[in-house]
């Protein structure tokens, strides 16, 4: 552990920390836009309760997830203990400062980008996170899908004292009663202001992954006249597609 | 000769780091073939008639290679002009009338001496720590006696174009001194005469850096682009890849 000392004692290790955080967390957000996907299907929730159930009880799944909970504490706390002392690094600010004329938006802007996005997870996971977990609001439901046509139908369910989610085969087909998660994030984005609050906080995504993406490339010390115009441009694409893509669910529920 | 221009300058002046600074205005008339500190000289003459103190500000070589003189210009080190320095950059690239600011490397690691000028010393001590090679006493080694591949000293000659100016932590939002120090590692760790301290070096002069109080590096990209030598945001990239070697095989 000696050897390692240095990522937490040296502005160079502390950055390392930054990109080798923050590039887990750009491989979660695929994994979750993915996931999420399943969203957009006409199902009832059948496919999206089903995956949620397994996402919240694997315990392979459930041991990254608390690995993903640390490093997304890990790169807030240095985040922010770096952005205050590089603040310290320059007391007597500038009375011109031509920031634009030498750096981009984002890149300048990253601390402010990333308290923007920490809020945000703190919303989202208040909103549905606690509300899986440990609401007692969340309503549950019953699919069956039938094995031939595929076709899945559901009715409401009453949960009795202490409901365990389950799933089990049935003659001809399928059965899951489950806690209807799909049905929750349709209800809270039928309501504008908190898409509004959604699409704002996945353009600040956007923006931070804009400079974040290629910079842990460079923390890492890979910067080459080959490979760097590729990895820019894998950034600018990631940067884009994936906070539009999260962006396009609480739209689609909202204007359909 | 073209026509004089009329300036007005904002100057920041401050009697020592003990004392707080403030900007005074003062009209310059120059001409457009002058340099920056050269119109600078014409200030200060102007000052010392009217019995005033001069501005202090740094200088010597003034052919942009000796890496004294400073001054942020309307918010850019060295002033507008892509690869100069400030006694490289003339009036012309200013209009008649302009406004000018002009005020001293801000970061907390470069304390203000007097007016423009400030301690660059942190400089010298992180070259101190570990910027040197080692070589055995004796007769001059003849020229080219170790073979370097081509392309291998164009890129140290590219790093060690590094003037030690100091306009990267000035242009830094986190007054990071990552591209001089990167700058320095680069070079010295590509030939084969910086190998013996390679590892050891890059540890102590980055020790140094942050003992300095400069802030860490963003990648934001504005020290490169503001260097007047035009030292390549690359030499960050190998800083940090030969430090976290060194520290992986325990240095």
């Amino acid at each position: 552990m000696k050897l390692l000392s240095f990522l937490f004692t040296s502005s160079i290790g502390r950055k390392l920390i930054m990109a080798l955080t923050g590039l887990f967390l750009c491989l979660f957000l695929v994994v979750h836009l993915i996931g999420n996907l399943q969203l957009f299907k006409a199902d009832g929730g059948y496919a999206f309760n089903h995956y949620a159930w397994f996402m919240t009880s694997n315990p392979l799944i459930k041991t990254v997830s608390w690995g993903l909970y640390a490093m997304i504490i890990l790169h807030a706390v240095k985040g922010i203990y770096l952005a205050m002392n590089n603040r310290k690094a320059r007391q007597a600010r500038y009375e011109v400062s031509a920031g634009s004329a030498n750096s981009s938006w984002s890149s300048r802007n990253m601390a402010i980008l990333g308290s923007i996005i920490f809020i945000f997870i703190g919303i989202h996971m208040g909103d549905f996170w606690r509300e899986y977990k440990f609401g007692d609001e969340i309503t549950w439901r019953s699919y069956t899908q039938d094995y031939n046509t595929q076709a899945v139908t559901w009715t409401e369910y009453t949960p009795v004292e202490g409901q365990k989610i389950y799933a089990k085969d049935i003659e001809g087909g399928h059965m899951l009663v489950a806690k209807d998660l799909y049905s929750e994030v349709y209800d809270a984005f039928r309501q504008p202001w908190i898409v509004w609050i959604y699409v704002l906080s996945m353009l600040a995504l956007a923006f931070h992954l804009l400079h974040g993406f290629q910079s842990a490339f460079q923390t890492l010390g890979i910067n080459h006249p080959s490979y760097s115009p590729i990895i820019q441009f894998i950034g600018r694409a990631f940067a884009i597609l994936v906070p539009l893509g999260f962006a396009a669910i609480p739209l689609y529920v909202l204007f359909q | 000769m073209s026509e004089n221009m009329n300036i007005n300058l904002k100057v920041w002046r401050q009697p020592s780091d003990q004392n707080t600074g403030s900007f005074e205005t003062y009209k310059v008339q120059a001409s457009p073939d002058m340099s920056f500190l050269e119109m600078m000289d014409v200030l200060n003459e102007q000052i010392i008639e009217e019995g005033g103190e001069p501005v202090a500000f740094d200088h010597d070589c003034r052919e942009g290679i000796c890496g004294m003189c400073s001054m942020v210009i309307n918010g850019r080190p060295h002033g507008p002009k892509q690869g100069v320095t400030t006694c490289q950059l003339h009036m012309r690239s200013f209009s008649d009338g302009d406004t000018v600011v002009v005020e001293p490397w801000r970061a907390s690691a470069f304390p203000v001496i007097k007016d423009l000028s400030v301690d660059r010393g942190a400089f010298d001590r992180i070259i101190a720590a570990g910027g040197y090679v080692s070589v055995n006493t004796g007769n001059a080694v003849d020229a080219n006696s170790v073979l370097i591949p081509k392309d291998t000293a164009d890129k140290a000659f590219e790093a060690a174009t590094c003037i030690g100016c100091g306009a990267c932590v000035s242009a830094c939002k986190n007054a990071s001194a990552m591209l001089f120090v990167g700058a320095k590692v680069t070079q010295l760790s590509l030939l084969p005469q910086g190998q013996a301290e390679r590892e050891s070096r890059v540890v102590a002069m980055v020790n140094q850096m942050d003992a300095e109080g400069f802030g860490a590096c963003t990648n934001t990209g504005a020290c490169a682009a503001e260097c007047p030598k035009e030292i390549p945001l690359s030499v960050i990239a190998t800083l940090n890849r030969e430090y976290t070697s060194a520290k992986l095989k325990g240095r």
